[in-house]
């Protein structure tokens, strides 16, 4: 008989109930086993009728990412044996409207993506027969890290500020424009501050740090967005010296 | 045309203040707050005191020092208000108090040092 | 259209907004530590007042600062000025910890570590607090 786990899995039936319910199913405990797996074995051999989102099941989609004993956490990244003996809570990523079981509303932050422009920005395209655009590998570091974001949301749930004010722009926004920003293929910078310099932009962050503890791809959003702060603050200072620019 | 908005410049003015912070106050505070009060190390005498204030460099110094500390204070003070307690609709009446508590504390930390 | 619009409205489902509470703060320990580091501006701000009033007191003269003394010798005011004390060093700590965060300084193909930075801000610390001690004590 292999060990058991409880999983204690947040359910919410719009069609039949108000407010949310837990649900308790004992799943196997197998060494190589992941929550998602715990999830598959639930509505394969239990439990037909529970909702969730997942897909790669490899940490790349940013799919499976749910609340696990009250951590943001990419269920396909986190082990059970970890929890045992258990029991697992298994809820819905928090700071987000919840539509169904553990499946959650991310158009909020799709609107924000958007409003960022996270792709690069030229003036003039150099037309195909000029070649590629060459950059050095010194070039590429400057905005590596930022672009191993994969929109699994995880900093947006650890973020308070987010949760206290769904206005806020969040993390990975600021972090993706930011990849942008210091690409040197790209000339959208200026175009991105007026979006980012809003009140409910990076103003509104107050470096608590919680979302680069919980990204599961060394993003660092929160440096990003430090960062990106001191160089909106010196571009504002240059603006108000040298209105016309420099 | 980057809309002109205040929170660049406050936010330059709480980052220097906090610096500004770090390095001068915890030293000042163990002397004035602890070690003297306490008898761990004699506390300097009025004379003393009055000569080193009385400096120009000393006076220009503090009142640099109380004006941007209590910036930073006000800066993060009014972001705690906001998102801790979730008062967001107060929002111009806490930046008010916290900024212009701050200004009251500069304009007298300039008076008082001036006049000393 | 309109006729699907009005069935896809009838079952759209009803979203779950569960609330905030006002003591998210105290659910996990680094928020806790959060809110706590916010708070020491508050201390911050008192170290200044107090800072003013020993100026005050020693610019009134030799009796108004032994009597600042005397009062600060009372024990609710040292236990405020080693709580301010203690909050602005975590002010301080936290400062320098996290500073390398938002100052990336290019060096020749790379940059300055993060720890040079904390580690020149922490060396400045030193060095300012030994010569604010030299001058108040009398060198």
């Amino acid at each position: 008989m292999t060990k058991q786990i409880k999983l204690q899995v947040a359910r919410y039936r719009p069609e039949q109930e108000s407010e949310p319910a837990f649900d308790e199913y004992e799943v196997p405990c197998h060494s190589d086993w992941v929550v998602l797996d715990g999830l598959n074995h639930v509505k394969d051999q239990i439990d037909g009728t529970l909702s969730y989102r997942w897909s790669c099941r490899m940490g790349i989609c940013g799919s499976c990412g749910m609340t696990v004993n009250g951590e943001p956490k990419l269920t396909c990244a986190t082990f059970l044996d970890d929890y045992a003996p258990g029991p697992v809570r298994v809820e819905p990523l928090r700071n987000f409207p919840v539509i169904r079981d553990l499946v959650v509303d991310l158009g909020d932050f799709m609107q924000k993506l958007v409003r960022v422009k996270p792709w690069i920005v030229r003036s003039v395209e150099k037309p195909l027969a000029a070649g590629e655009y060459l950059q050095s590998p010194e070039e590429m570091d400057e905005y590596k890290q930022f672009s191993m974001c994969i929109n699994c949301m995880l900093c947006y749930s650890a973020c308070p500020i987010y949760g206290l004010d769904p206005k806020f722009i969040g993390p990975a926004a600021i972090a993706l424009a930011q990849r942008y920003n210091l690409d040197s293929r790209d000339e959208g910078a200026a175009e991105r501050l007026e979006i980012l310099s809003e009140h409910e932009g990076i103003w509104g962050c107050t470096f608590v740090g919680e979302c680069t503890k919980v990204c599961p791809k060394n993003v660092n959003p929160a440096g990003a967005i430090q960062r990106y702060k001191l160089n909106a603050a010196l571009e504002s200072v240059k603006s108000f010296f040298l209105p016309r620019g420099a | 045309m980057i809309k002109r908005s205040a929170e660049p410049l406050l936010w330059m003015v709480f980052s220097a203040g906090g610096v500004v912070a770090a390095l001068v106050l915890p030293m000042l505070l163990f002397l004035f707050g602890v070690a003297f009060p306490l008898g761990w190390i004699a506390p300097p005498s009025a004379t003393h005191l009055a000569s080193v204030i009385g400096h120009p460099l000393t006076r220009l110094t503090l009142v640099v020092v109380c004006t941007v500390s209590l910036f930073h204070a006000a800066h993060r003070f009014r972001y705690t208000l906001y998102d801790g307690l979730q008062i967001k609709h107060l929002n111009e009446i806490i930046a008010l108090a916290c900024y212009g508590g701050a200004v009251v504390g500069s304009v007298a930390s300039a008076y008082l040092l001036a006049t000393f | 259209m309109a006729h699907i619009a009005e069935h896809y409205t009838a079952y759209h489902p009803r979203w779950l907004r569960p609330h905030i509470s006002t003591y998210w703060w105290l659910r996990k320990r680094s928020y806790f530590a959060f809110i706590l580091r916010e708070v020491s501006s508050v201390f911050v701000a008192w170290s200044v007042v107090y800072l003013l009033l020993i100026v005050y007191a020693v610019g009134q003269g030799a009796v108004q600062y032994q009597e600042l003394l005397e009062w600060s010798r009372q024990p609710w005011v040292v236990i405020v000025n080693v709580s301010s004390l203690l909050l602005v060093g975590f002010h301080a700590v936290t400062w320098f910890n996290l500073a390398p965060q938002a100052l990336v300084v290019r060096f020749g193909h790379t940059h300055l570590p993060g720890s040079f930075i904390s580690l020149s801000n922490y060396a400045a610390w030193v060095a300012v607090s030994a010569i604010v001690a030299w001058i108040v004590i009398g060198g």
